[in-house]
């Protein structure tokens, strides 16, 4: 299983470079910052002089050499927007965006992974009818439109949960919900397909020869097996996380890293722009890496490989 | 026909169950009637689709819910019939009183428990003990099907066995619990020829110690000839002979069976050529109204358009055939093509 | 209870199986519709998109009290025509979809083609290349990369083309390595047919199903993957008419005008459904190994 690690590893660190490549590239083609930063009448010297106070005057690959060096002593510069160091706006910014996507998550596998099995156990029946529909249609809805018409009904039309912003329990049940949605239809789908499969097994088969009560053997033997496949998918559903977060985050104004991106991109505040992208790229190849870990430990014949 | 020795465990009679397929419902089994006593081993014979593995099925009432269904017939278990039984009786019948070995034991032992759960869960269900002293019976479960070093393996998952070893598990969970009636379908079928005998030599040698019943399930005549007291040779959902193993070998009454046996190459004399039986077996959904083999049948006449009933060669024999009684010679003087056909 | 008079008491009920069809009618009409209306658009549409007046702003739709028919949905906060632009958007997402589909689908299927029939250490870097693409967080890279080329249509189509092509590539890849091994390959090599000729003739009309069903289902992807980032300010410009732009819009008069918000949204959700009930009943006929979940 060492092997199999050490390779994901590898391939982690890769994708992080390549990303940290395309961001810092792209961050210097969305204009100069200085621009947004000085006022009209400035004149050209003070223009430069602030680009090379940033450091943009340098040839771009050196600009990515000392990011390079910086990042890899945790200096990851200083926002032009706060005028603090990035890394405290975004340690300030990161725990709100991790309270809600764990609660995301969590509200997403409690409603997915039941219906998933449901639906397989009980194939053909109305209700499973009406999960596949419900898992269908949610992945035809905008997740930001999702929200605001979360918002319109809650709290515009009935006034029981607020609108926006962080606060109490009551503020993160609309965003959540909203992110989970991020991922219950898929979930949902697979746990079904993949326990249909499972429960068709000759090892199923047998559970019940042994005499097992039927709910031990959809919920130990059958769904045992069945999450293998639900746990590599996953990795597809990091990237829909993340894409969820930051919607959710801007519809809903929570003050979390997702809503940070955007603004920063639309002030053009290139070192907040990199590290919120590495940050958000790097839960993204952690997140795949620890599930890629989990799958191993999960599957018998890559944990015991010989 | 239903004999009620204290001897006999399993009595089933005219038992019929039913599928749903694209084309319509179909009978998959259709009066079935066969008897197992204390201690025999009773050997189901017939091609694939013959209805072996549904009967079975059946017996312990697993047909899958969607679509299939038993209808018709009973199920006598020591003295009581299964089909009225609750879920939860059934359940404690399953494992307990009744247990299974199937075929594939690598698709048939769940991949992500190791061996040593999957033998202790068959246990404590039935006997309800648990820690060590369950770790005892498990050790000692697959110690009685030969496993060497069985505490070494108790942490392994099926994929690291041996195909072997992996039957010899199945073997252990299905033993667990001492049932009075072991079905077997096909246990021997996906292993090597040489592991093959070792595992029906256990089989037998664990019968004889606990006298326990066996239904054997197979397609292959050599080993009913090893395992089994008695013969039921199925086609098409139906039995169509029954009799003591040496009696079916030696006279055969039923044109099927008999060219179940032509299908064996002669060890003693020479073989000319290989015979096999022409046709296929029948569209369950399209049968014929009579017999259902007279279309394959080399000596079908006439009277084949009406189902032949039961008749009793000896005691012991059963066959349904009209022309069971004109079958004396012995099998490897019958080949297909010296008989006339009559159609 | 006697599993026989279970049996016996309703035999047809055992056997009662409610096969889920999916009726591809319903959503194949409407996707036309949708397209039809976005083709037709400037024929159809009651108003110029662009074209408003302040005094006509934020009009309920016709039904409610201040409603009126000449605005049947609505208007906006620049007094717009809610139905006009809704027309419009279509437009622009089937515009986008359709080619950001295409781009990509040629892309995706020609390297898949060549990965999966050459194989070797061709395979292999195109796979490592496809890999590492897909590993990519799709919508940060989107957004990063259309604020740094600047939104416009081009650029939306552009970046999407870039973030879906190894989804075809490596589904048609596997199909590819499939396909290869069969008989009728073997034959067209015997007789000596070139490479080219072999992948275009035999490979390629075996593949069109997958890709007929890989379009489908992704085309309603791609339209909520625009959608987000004109929602987000990183997509379609404003000058353009796109739904997500007016939900972006209408979401700070949310409480007071919702049919800012939701005409556009459902226009989205019409088209994405009817687009994956269609792809999945393609693939249950066309491809039933196809991963099922999306």
């Amino acid at each position: 299983m060492s092997r199999f690690i050490v390779g994901r590893a590898l391939q982690s660190l890769l994708s992080l470079f390549v990303v940290s490549l395309v961001v810092f590239y792209a961050a210097r083609l969305t204009g100069d910052p200085t621009v947004l930063m000085l006022s009209e009448m400035a004149t050209k010297e003070e223009a430069a002089q602030l680009r090379a106070h940033l450091g943009l005057d340098k040839p771009i690959t050196t600009q990515y050499a000392l990011f390079l060096k910086q990042a890899a002593q945790g200096d990851l510069g200083e926002s032009t927007r706060y005028h603090r160091p990035v890394t405290d706006v975004l340690t300030a910014r990161f725990p709100a965006s991790l309270q809600l996507g764990s609660v995301a998550i969590v509200i997403s596998i409690l409603i997915a992974l039941p219906i998933g099995v449901y639906s397989a156990v009980h194939r053909g029946t109305a209700l499973d009818v009406a999960g596949r529909l419900f898992a269908v249609l949610g992945q035809s809805l905008p997740l930001f439109w999702l929200g605001l018409i979360l918002i319109l009904i809650f709290a515009v039309w009935f006034g029981w949960l607020p609108a926006a912003g962080r606060g109490g329990p009551a503020n993160f049940i609309l965003p959540a919900v909203t992110m989970g949605w991020a991922t219950t239809p898929a979930i949902m789908r697979l746990t079904r397909s993949s326990m249909l499969e499972v429960l068709e097994s000759e090892y199923v088969k047998l559970a019940r020869i042994k005499g097992l009560p039927e709910w031990k053997v959809v919920w130990k033997h059958a769904l045992k097996n069945a999450l293998l496949p639900v746990v590599t998918f996953s990795v597809l559903l990091f990237a829909e996380m993340i894409a969820g977060a930051i919607v959710t985050e801007t519809v809903f104004a929570w003050p979390g890293v997702g809503q940070l991106l955007i603004s920063s991109v639309n002030t053009r505040d290139f070192p907040m722009v990199q590290a919120t992208v590495l940050l958000l790229a790097s839960l993204f190849v952690l997140g795949n890496f620890g599930v890629d870990v989990l799958y191993a430990w999960l599957n018998p014949k890559i944990r015991y490989a010989r | 026909m239903s004999v009620t020795d204290t001897d006999v465990l399993l009595d089933v009679q005219q038992l019929q169950a039913s599928f749903l397929t694209a084309g319509g419902c179909v009978n998959a089994i259709d009066g079935v009637t066969f008897t197992v006593r204390r201690g025999e081993t009773l050997g189901l014979v017939g091609e694939s689709g013959s209805g072996k593995t549904i009967t079975c099925l059946s017996l312990l009432r697993l047909l899958p819910k969607a679509s299939a269904a038993i209808t018709g017939g009973r199920i006598l278990f020591e003295g009581e019939d299964l089909l009225q039984k609750s879920d939860a009786e059934m359940r404690a019948v399953r494992g307990g009183k009744i247990s299974m070995i199937l075929q594939d034991s690598l698709t048939s032992l769940n991949p992500a428990f190791t061996v040593g759960a999957q033998v202790a869960e068959a246990i404590s269900l039935h006997q309800g003990i648990r820690g060590a002293k369950l770790r005892e019976q498990v050790v000692h479960a697959l110690r009685r099907v030969r496993i060497p070093d069985p505490e070494t393996h108790l942490d392994d998952y099926p994929h690291a066995l041996s195909g072997g070893m992996r039957q010899r598990v199945a073997g252990a969970i299905a033993l667990a619990c001492n049932p009075s009636l072991l079905i077997a379908d096909e246990p021997t079928t996906a292993l090597d020829v040489t592991v093959q005998a070792q595992y029906l030599q256990l089989l037998k040698d664990v019968q004889r110690e606990s006298a326990m019943s066996m239904l054997f399930v197979t397609h292959d005549l050599g080993v009913v000839a090893r395992m089994c007291d008695r013969v039921a040779v199925m086609y098409a959902g139906r039995i169509v002979e029954s009799a003591p193993t040496r009696e079916i070998f030696a006279h055969p009454r039923h044109p099927y069976t008999r060219a179940l046996l032509d299908c064996l190459p002669a060890v003693d004399g020479p073989v000319h050529e290989l015979t096999s039986i022409e046709g296929q077996p029948p569209d369950l959904a399209h049968l014929p109204a009579g017999c259902r083999f007279a279309p394959r049948c080399p000596l079908a006449v006439e009277a084949c358009r009406a189902y032949p009933p039961e008749t009793l060669v000896t005691p012991q024999h059963r066959v349904s055939c009209w022309r069971a009684s004109e079958l004396t010679r012995t099998p490897s003087m019958v080949t297909v093509d010296s008989v006339g056909a009559s159609q | 209870m006697s599993e026989i008079a279970i049996a016996a008491e309703a035999p047809a009920r055992i056997f009662r199986r409610r096969r889920i069809g999916l009726v591809p009618w319903l959503p194949a009409v409407v996707l036309v519709t949708l397209i039809a209306v976005g083709v037709l658009a400037p024929l159809i549409a009651p108003y110029p998109p662009l074209q408003g007046s302040l005094g006509d702003k934020l009009l309920p739709p016709a039904w409610l009290a201040g409603g009126s028919w000449s605005h049947p949905l609505g208007t906006d906060l620049l007094g717009r025509d809610i139905l006009s632009r809704v027309f419009y958007g279509a437009r622009t997402s089937l515009g986008v979809a359709a080619l950001a589909v295409l781009v990509s689908g040629t892309i995706g299927t020609t390297i898949g083609l060549i990965a999966g029939y050459f194989g070797g250490t061709l395979d292999a870097f195109l796979m490592r290349l496809t890999d590492v693409a897909l590993s990519l967080p799709l919508i940060l890279v989107a957004i990063v990369l259309v604020a740094a080329l600047g939104a416009s249509f081009a650029n939306v189509v552009l970046v999407i083309v870039l973030l879906l092509w190894p989804r075809y590539a490596r589904q048609i890849r596997g199909e590819t390595l499939a396909l290869r091994e069969r008989d009728f390959v073997a034959l067209a090599r015997i007789a000596n047919c070139s490479h080219f000729r072999i992948i275009r003739r035999h490979i390629l009309p075996n593949v069109v199903p997958t890709l007929l069903v890989l379009v489908t289902l992704q085309s309603g992807y791609v339209v909520l993957l625009e959608s987000t980032l004109s929602f987000l300010g990183a997509g379609i410009p404003p000058s353009t008419p796109a739904w997500g732009l007016m939900i972006s819009e209408g979401r700070t008069v949310i409480e007071t005008a919702w049919w800012v918000v939701v005409w556009p949204g459902l226009a989205i959700v019409a088209l994405v459904l009817s687009g994956n009930l269609l792809g999945d009943w393609l693939r249950d006929r066309l491809d039933p190994t196809l991963s099922r979940t999306r």
